[in-house]
Formats: C-alpha cells, sequence, structure tokens
C-alpha cells in the first residue's frame, strides 16, 4: 500500500532533471560549506531549504497542469493587489519598498510575480489559441508591463528584469511577430542616445559604473574587482577547495549569495566552471525538451518559459561575476545560499515535472 | 472547425512554437559558449596576471622595526634605552566617527587632556590611515580592559612599542639629544639618502644630538614579514620572515656624573661648560643650562610644554654649548699673548708701565684699563695674571689685525670645531675682509684695539673656547672634538673605537709656551683674578677668567625693566686646564649675566676638575636635585658686586 502510494508519488518525477539537479545541489553546497568559512550552521539552514524546496518540486509535480491553469488569474491578481499595496504601504529597507509586512511575517509580492506572470500569460494564450490577434499580444503587452513597473518603481530592477524577462519569453513563444521584436530592438537603439541626454551628470556616472565597473574601484568596482581576481587566480584547475585565497580571506564579497559562483571558480577552476555550465545545460536543455513535447499550449509555454528563464538567471549571474554584465542582485540558481530562490526554482521545477508526467494524460485526467 | 483542423492547427502551432525554442536554444548556446570564452579568458590566457593581483592581495609585507641602539656614557652608564609600552592608537579613517570612538574610548580608559592635545596636533601633521597614538603608557589592567573591548572599536589598536626613554630626564639632553616622530622633512632627506625603505615601520628619528648625528648607527636595519592578510588588512598567518637587525649601541665620551655634577653646580643659573680631554679631543661634559627632559619630545610634545619650553626667556632649546656666541673677553688674552711672543714682537723681558689706560698715536681717546689706577710695571707673564687690558690693548695694534687673526685661528676660532653633532655656530673672528663685506666699511684702528682684549665684534661658542684652550694645554696639537667614543656592533659586540682626528698641528716655541702658561697657573694664585679657584685644589691650574659684554643671545624687551636690567649684565667667563704639568682635562665655562668669571663661573669649573682629577663628588646628586629645584627660585636676585673686575 504504502509502495504503491510512493510509486505514485515517484511517477511524476523526472529522473534526468531530479538527477542532474542533485548533483549541482551537492555542489553547492560544498561551495557553501567554503564560502561560509566551513560554517556547519550554514550548510544545515540550506539544507533545510533544499528540503523544502525538494517536498514543494513533488507536490507540485504531482498536480496536474489543468489545475494550475485555473489558479492563473487569482495568483496574478493577488500578486498585483499585494503589489499595489506594497507601494502604498510597504516597508522600506535600504532605501527601497519591497516588503509587506503582514504582522505575522513579511513577504516580498515581486517574488511570487516571477511565477505568477508567466502561468497567467500561458494561461491567457491558450484561451486564445488559434484565434490570436494583435490586440492580444498588447493585452499581453498590458498583463507583463503592470507588475514590472510596479516592481520596478519599488525600485527592485534586478527582480523587474527577471519578471519582464519571464513573460517575454511567454509571449516570445506565443508567437510575437519578428517584425514586432526587431522595430523594438531598432526603436530602443534609436531612443538611447535622446534618453542619455535626459539624464543627469550623476545619472550617467551610476549608469556608467554600472556597465564598467573599474571605474569606481574602491566603492562598486571593488567587488567585482575582487570577484574577477578570484576567478582568473582559479586557473585551469582551481586552487582546490578550501584553498581560494580570495574567498577564505574575506576578499570577495556577497560569497554565499550572489558571488557565490567567484569562490566556486576560484577554488575549481577552468574545469570546474565547465562542468557546471554542463550541467546547467542539461537542466535546461531537458527543460526545452519537456516544453517541445509537451501536448497544452499552456504547458509548453509555461515549460518553454521556465527554462529560458532559468537559463537567463545563470547567464546574469555568472557574466555578471565574471565581470561581463552590470551587476544586479541575482543569486545564481541552486548554488547561492538562500530559501527564498530555493522555493521558486522548487515550484518551477515541480511545474516543469508535471508537465512532462501529464502530457499523456491530457484528455483523460 | 473540425477535428482534422484542429489537428493541423495544433501541429502547425507546435511547428512554430518550435522554432521559437530552436531560437531560445541557440541563444542559450551562445550565451554560455561567451561565459565559457570568459572563463578561458580569466584563468587561462590571463592567468598570471590575476594569480599575481591575489597574492598581492592575500600576502602583505609587514616591516619589523629594529631595537634603537643604546647610548651610555663613558664608564656604562644607560642614557637612553627602549621599554615597551602598551599604546592606544586611532587610524582616523578606518572609525566610525572619530570623535564618537574618542569619547566612547575615553570612557573605558583615562584619556587626559593633554593626550587630546597632542592627539590633534599629530593628526594635524599626519595622513587620516596612519595610525596615531591616543594615549600611552597603558598599564596590564588598562591594556587587558580595551582587549575585552575592542570589538567595538573600528580603527582602534592596542600596540605594543618599543618607546625611547631618557632615564635621567634633562641630564645632558643638549649632547644627546632626542628622537621624536619622522615628519615630512625628515622623509625627504630619508628619500634623498635612499634610506626610506629602511624606515618602514620606524616611525621616531632622531632630532637632535647624538641621536641624530649617528642616526644611522642607532637605527638598524629593519626586517621584514610576508604576512597572509585577510580583506581586513588582519595578519592570519606568517609565511616568511627576515629578523631585523638591532641599532648599534654608542659609548659616550661624556662622563655623566661629571655632567651631573656641573648641571647641579649651575645652580640655576643660565650658561654653558664644555669640558674635554686635551690629548684625545673627548668631550667629558657638555652643559647648557636650562635644561629640558628629551622625554617630552618622545610621543609628541604637547602644545603646553611646547610653549612652555619654546617662548620662555631662558630658551632652554638652544644648545648654548654650540649655539650660544658671546665675546670671549679676556679669556681671548692668552691667545693674543702666544701671537705676540711666537711674532717676536714681545720676548721677554718686555715690560709696559700701565697707567691705566691705551691711547693710539695722534689720538687722545682713551682705551681704558679694568683697573683705573693700572697695574704699574707689566709683563707678559703678569699681564696674563692680573688681566692687563692695556698691555694687550698695545700688542694687538703691534701685531695688526690679520696677523693677529691669522694666529688664533689655528686654535679654531672663527671656524666650526667639527664636533660630531649637528648645529654649532663657527663664532667670529673678525678681519677688514670681512668687515668691507659685512658692513661695507674699512677697518679702523680702534677696532683691532678691543680685539686685544676679546671685545668687539670677536664671538665664540663656549666649545671653540674649551677646544682653544684643549689645544693651547696640549701645546698646540688641535684634537677634533667629539662626544661618541665607540660604537659597538650590535651582531658581533665589537668595539669600534672612534680615532681622534688631529685637526691642526701649530708648531710652538717651549718658551712661549711656557710663558703663557706661568701666567695662566698664577691665575688661580694669590694674587690672580681667580685666586679663591685655586684655593686647596692640590693640582695646578691653568686658568683664565673673563667678561663678555652681553650680546648673541636675543633679549625680550618686554618683560619688566628689573630683569632685563640684570640681563643686561656681563656674562662670565672662566677658562682653565689642570694638572697644568699635565693635562688631563680642559674647561671652558660661561655663565650668563654672571658678571665676575672668578667668582661664579670659576668655581663650576673647579668642582668639575675637582671631581675628575681626585674623584671628588660634591653633593650627594638626588639631594643635588632638590636643592637645584629650591635655588632656581632665587637665581634672577642682582647680586652685588664685591669682587675685584678682572
Amino acid at each position: 500500500m504504502i509502495r504503491q502510494w510512493i510509486g505514485h508519488f515517484i511517477r511524476h518525477i523526472d529522473s534526468i532533471l531530479l538527477a542532474t539537479v542533485l548533483m549541482v545541489l551537492v555542489v553547492a553546497l560544498m561551495v557553501l560549506y567554503s564560502a561560509s568559512g566551513q560554517s556547519l550552521l550554514k550548510v544545515n539552514a540550506q539544507l533545510i531549504n533544499i528540503v523544502v524546496m525538494l517536498g514543494v518540486m513533488f507536490l507540485v509535480a504531482n498536480t496536474q497542469p489543468q489545475h494550475i491553469e485555473r489558479i492563473a488569474l487569482p495568483a496574478y491578481l493577488l500578486g498585483l493587489a499585494l503589489l499595489i499595496a506594497v507601494a502604498l504601504v510597504g516597508d522600506i529597507s535600504h532605501g527601497a519598498r519591497r516588503w509587506l509586512n503582514l504582522g505575522v511575517t513579511k513577504i516580498q509580492p515581486s517574488e511570487l510575480m516571477k511565477l505568477a506572470v508567466p502561468i497567467m500569460l500561458s494561461w491567457y494564450f491558450s484561451k486564445r489559441e488559434s484565434m490570436l490577434r494583435t490586440a492580444d499580444y498588447i493585452v499581453a503587452g498590458v498583463i507583463l508591463l503592470t507588475p514590472v513597473l510596479l516592481i520596478a518603481k519599488q525600485p527592485d530592477l534586478g527582480t523587474a528584469t527577471l519578471v519582464f524577462a519571464s513573460g517575454f519569453y511567454v509571449i516570445f513563444l506565443a508567437g510575437l511577430s519578428w517584425k514586432f521584436i526587431f522595430g523594438s530592438v531598432v526603436a530602443f537603439g534609436a531612443a538611447l542616445p535622446i534618453l542619455w541626454s535626459m539624464l543627469h551628470d550623476y545619472q550617467r556616472r551610476r549608469v556608467e559604473i554600472l556597465i564598467d565597473p573599474s571605474q569606481d574601484p574602491l566603492g562598486a568596482g571593488y567587488h567585482i574587482i575582487q570577484a574577477t581576481i578570484a576567478i582568473g587566480s582559479g586557473g585551469t584547475t582551481g586552487k582546490g577547495w578550501l584553498n581560494g585565497t580570495q574567498s577564505q580571506l574575506d576578499f570577495v564579497p556577497e560569497r554565499t549569495t550572489d558571488f557565490i559562483f567567484a569562490v566556486f571558480a576560484e577554488e575549481f577552476g577552468l574545469v570546474g566552471c565547465s562542468l557546471l555550465l554542463l550541467l546547467f545545460t542539461i537542466i535546461i536543455g531537458r527543460a526545452f525538451i519537456i516544453a517541445s513535447q509537451a501536448k497544452s499550449t499552456f504547458s509548453r509555454l509555461l515549460a518553454g518559459s521556465i527554462a529560458a528563464t532559468f537559463f537567463t538567471y545563470c547567464f546574469v549571474n555568472m557574466g555578471m561575476v565574471s565581470g561581463i554584465l552590470p551587476v544586479v542582485g541575482i543569486p545564481l540558481p541552486l548554488v547561492s545560499y538562500g530559501g527564498t530562490s530555493l522555493l521558486t526554482l522548487g515550484l518551477s521545477l515541480g511545474l516543469l515535472m508535471s508537465v512532462q508526467s501529464h502530457k499523456r494524460l491530457v484528455a483523460t485526467d | 472547425m473540425g477535428y482534422s483542423t484542429e489537428l493541423k492547427n495544433h501541429q502547425n502551432e507546435q511547428h512554430k512554437f518550435r522554432v521559437r525554442l530552436v531560437f531560445l536554444i541557440l541563444l542559450v548556446l551562445s550565451a554560455f559558449s561567451a561565459l565559457l570564452g570568459r572563463f578561458y579568458f580569466l584563468q587561462v590566457f590571463r592567468y598570471d596576471y590575476y594569480q599575481t593581483l591575489a597574492e598581492n592581495n592575500r600576502i602583505s609585507i609587514v616591516p619589523i622595526t629594529p631595537n634603537r641602539g643604546l647610548i651610555s656614557d663613558r664608564n656604562g652608564i644607560i642614557l637612553a634605552h627602549n621599554f615597551f609600552v602598551y599604546t592606544l592608537e586611532i587610524t582616523p579613517s578606518k572609525t566610525d566617527g572619530l570623535q564618537d570612538t574618542i569619547a566612547e574610548l575615553s570612557s573605558l580608559v583615562e584619556i587626559s587632556a593633554t593626550d587630546l592635545k597632542r592627539f590633534k596636533k599629530l593628526r594635524a601633521q599626519s595622513h587620516t590611515f596612519e595610525s596615531i597614538p591616543i594615549r600611552t603608557h597603558l598599564n596590564e589592567y588598562e591594556a587587558a580592559k580595551f582587549a575585552v573591548n575592542r570589538f567595538r572599536f573600528p580603527g582602534v589598536e592596542l600596540k605594543s612599542r618599543l618607546f625611547r626613554h631618557y632615564p635621567y630626564g634633562t641630564l645632558g639632553t643638549h649632547g644627546i639629544g632626542y628622537i621624536s616622530r619622522i615628519n615630512e622633512n625628515d622623509l625627504k632627506q630619508l628619500k634623498e639618502s635612499s634610506q626610506l625603505s629602511n624606515y618602514k615601520g620606524t616611525e621616531h628619528i632622531g632630532k637632535a644630538g647624538v641621536e641624530q648625528a649617528y642616526e644611522a648607527d642607532l637605527h638598524g636595519v629593519t626586517g621584514f614579514q610576508q604576512v597572509e592578510i585577510d580583506a581586513d588588512g588582519r595578519a592570519v598567518r606568517v609565511l616568511s620572515s627576515a629578523s631585523p637587525t638591532s641599532g648599534n649601541n654608542i659609548v659616550l665620551s661624556m662622563d655623566a656624573k661629571m655632567q651631573e655634577i656641573a648641571e647641579h653646580e649651575f645652580a640655576g643659573r643660565r650658561g654653558a661648560l664644555v669640558a674635554i680631554q686635551p690629548k684625545t679631543g673627548e668631550v667629558l661634559s657638555m652643559v647648557s643650562m636650562p635644561s629640558f627632559d628629551a622625554n617630552l619630545f618622545v610621543d609628541g610634545i604637547d602644545f603646553d610644554n611646547w610653549n612652555l619650553l619654546n617662548n620662555s626667556l631662558d630658551k632652554p632649546l638652544i644648545n648654548r654649548a654650540l649655539k650660544g656666541i658671546y665675546p670671549p673677553g679676556s679669556t681671548f688674552k692668552p691667545f693674543v699673548a702666544l701671537a705676540g711672543l711666537e711674532s717676536g714682537k714681545r720676548q721677554p723681558p718686555f715690560t709696559i708701565s700701565d697707567p691705566g689706560y691705551f691711547t693710539l698715536p695722534n689720538s687722545r681717546h682713551r682705551y681704558r684699563d679694568w683697573k683705573p689706577s693700572g697695574h704699574g710695571a707689566v709683563d707678559m707673564r703678569r699681564a696674563i695674571t692680573v688681566s692687563c687690558d692695556t698691555f694687550f690693548y698695545g700688542l694687538a695694534v703691534e701685531l695688526g689685525i690679520e696677523r693677529l687673526t691669522d694666529f688664533v685661528r689655528h686654535f679654531g676660532f672663527g671656524e666650526k670645531t667639527n664636533i660630531d653633532i649637528q648645529g654649532e655656530l663657527s663664532g667670529l673672528l673678525p678681519t677688514p675682509a670681512w668687515k668691507q663685506r659685512r658692513y661695507k666699511q674699512p677697518w679702523y684702528m680702534g677696532e683691532t684695539v678691543i680685539v686685544g682684549i676679546g671685545q668687539g665684534y670677536t664671538l665664540v661658542t663656549p666649545m671653540q673656547l674649551a677646544y682653544a684652550t684643549a689645544t693651547l694645554a696640549n701645546n698646540g696639537k688641535a684634537i677634533r672634538p667629539h662626544l661618541v667614543n665607540a660604537i659597538v656592533d650590535s651582531k658581533t659586540n665589537q668595539v669600534k673605537m672612534l680615532p681622534h682626528a688631529i685637526a691642526d698641528q701649530l708648531n710652538l716655541n717651549v718658551q712661549n709656551l711656557e710663558i703663557v702658561k706661568l701666567g695662566m697657573m698664577d691665575v688661580t694664585r694669590p694674587g690672580g683674578t681667580a685666586a679663591a679657584v685655586g684655593a686647596n685644589a692640590g693640582y695646578d691650574i691653568a686658568a683664565k677668567t673673563g667678561t663678555a659684554q652681553v650680546v648673541g643671545i636675543k633679549q625680550n624687551e618686554k618683560y619688566n625693566e628689573k630683569l632685563i636690567a640684570e640681563r643686561h649684565r656681563d656674562h662670565a667667563w672662566f677658562t682653565a686646564y689642570a694638572p697644568a704639568e699635565d693635562p688631563k682635562i680642559a674647561v671652558a665655562v660661561i655663565v650668563e649675566n654672571g658678571s665676575h668669571g672668578g667668582s661664579t663661573a670659576g668655581p663650576i669649573a673647579r668642582k668639575v676638575m675637582d671631581y675628575y682629577l681626585l674623584g671628588k663628588v660634591p653633593v650627594d646628586p638626588a639631594a643635588a636635585q632638590a636643592a637645584a629645584a629650591a635655588e632656581a627660585a632665587v637665581v634672577n636676585a642682582p647680586e652685588v658686586e664685591e669682587e675685584p673686575h678682572d
């Protein structure tokens, strides 16, 4: 009976995805142990986060995509309401209004929107399937931009960018015309010089430092310079686990969270980086396969968006830490320390597995 | 819509979707390739560069300052040494608000107003990233108290540092000198002499006296430690090290006991004394009164003490022995006498009959003798003994200024003695050429007249006069005076004796020398100008008294008339060497505003010679200190003139 129940439960788990994710998590715990100055306390806390994440993943994997479709609109509206509430009565910390104090606990509604927006858009396009018109893209644009602008105003440009990306992938996969995409890119490119001329000197300076941190080596640039030194000094095979001098001697900032990749790269070198990239590629590739095999529009759009968003997280984080992208506060998926990020990932992975395991049951169940 | 259209539609949709997916996959692959390329660039192509940067980050070179060499007197008494003290130091740039930090600190350990003043002064002189002492000499309890609370004070450090200490305080300060914190000027000089790297970590440098002149020996060689540091600069572990070499110890020619006796004998009066071994040039004592406590300068002197010393009418900071310039007065006469004898102008039995004044040919101006009634019949020997002005007026005129100065220059007048510490003045030996240069005026005969008795433009330092006296005692062989006898190598303990440099060698006629020497010996015998000084000595003293009109040391006119009047009195000179037959010590003493060389300066020289030749210690030094303090209160009281003028 129990075995049957477990068997039923496990049926919905995608073994390739799970195995790869677990491998990354093992590496992540090792790096966290090193980055935290060999703190088992931090590793244990992250272990609990991982258990929660896997639990959420199992639960969501066992939920049918149809059920998720059903909560798309309510979840989106709830998220929007909370975002408006934050804008009006949210708590301010570090100069930004991001948190909503519910008395018992504080929540960050923008985090919810990372999934609520793509689910909502996937649902919208699946409803409008086979009768899509230009107007639908305008509606989709409004659905996407409303929460993005609210988040950007908090201000939380990092999360706003990611929420925008996750929704944009849905619209892109739903067939947004190439003409429009190229047209927008060209229009934005043309508008840049005008926008630039409208900025104040200090604002321009900020943008310049964002693009090239080495202009401010003791301030904003310090982090990225130290991270780059950590990565570069790792060499081909790395300095060895627990032996990264940049990491162990506190030169790498935020090294358990946003900059954890620098610790990894220093201690495991180019070989380690290549293997980690490979694991991420397997996860993303597997997610793309799930998306391409999905039978319903909702499933395939959602799965495709999740895969692309996961990629975006990886690329932006590693690009930022290695100094080819501006510094925005984005954690490295599965590797950075923190419960919220893992919870969102658990949901995402669960959704992917749900899509995969329920693809043949579309009509019957 | 039929089922097939729907299916077709569906397949069409899926196809479109897959095209888009392929596009995303290409995006992923190209983005990850870009990342891989970036990692390759950083970790392989630029590996060496980043490896070096990481090592530079990680490794810090920490200098280990060497122990400064000790300074001891000729008998091994330590006059300057080092000891460990706890200091609290603040690096202003690392604190979260300097004022708050200091306020909070003072609730933990006592920080006095003086500490604060010194801190402010040092802060004004240094950069914000330098660490500046706020409190020195913390006791164990205070150090422990801070150590427990140190986490509350970013930018504040408890350091255990070697401090220079001068155990005898004011004793011989002008000769020993002192060290003080390195300033911009010192840095510039260190840079010029490419010594800067050896001073990494060194905070003090010799600023005066032997501490300054023998800096290169005393400082030693800085050691280095390669230390692994974390991002906050804290040392994690030592990787390698090269130990420092301590500075060499220095043995002075100074006799601390004699110095103490001499300083005590000044009894609060201003003046200077120099005692030299004639045959070696070793400076046994170099006194400049009043003195000051060198310890005040070591960790930065505070404003109050500085003002007190710098603005004092007594000018304690000036080394009178080297920088005090005074007319030599009658102490110049033995050298003029020798010039007369050597030139053949005054060979025995030449005698004058002194009417009490001298006149130049074709002039009515009378150059008066100090004794209005005159000395009667005076020959060379007696002229020295009774300090007959008239005799030397005539001699100077007959010699002529050029010949006179050319001769006495061999005794060091008008030139630096080249003693081994810095800052001495060369005094002045006036010549017509000098006067033309200086005043654009011709030389007058009358000026030659008064040069004969050591007045007029002639100026000497006490060091010069002691040196000249020693040279005379040594029969014309001039040995360069020096304060340092030996340098003891800190590594090998080898003692390197410094050579005695012969500065000049005069070939003097023995009979001429004898006349001058006998005249000087008679000075301390009954009938001489300093008969009291020689009484019951037990050895023969050759001496000369003198009076210097007040010039040289600057006067400050804003003080009350009585005081100024006192300070305008003549300075009293006394030069001597003993034992007269085989000189072991030559002394020059000046007591400012002391009036009479025989009565004020002479007794000081006698005490010094008694100590050196007979081992006599006049009073218990501890009691002496107390007595000196008590006497200091009455020194400026005007004295009654009762002794005969020299």
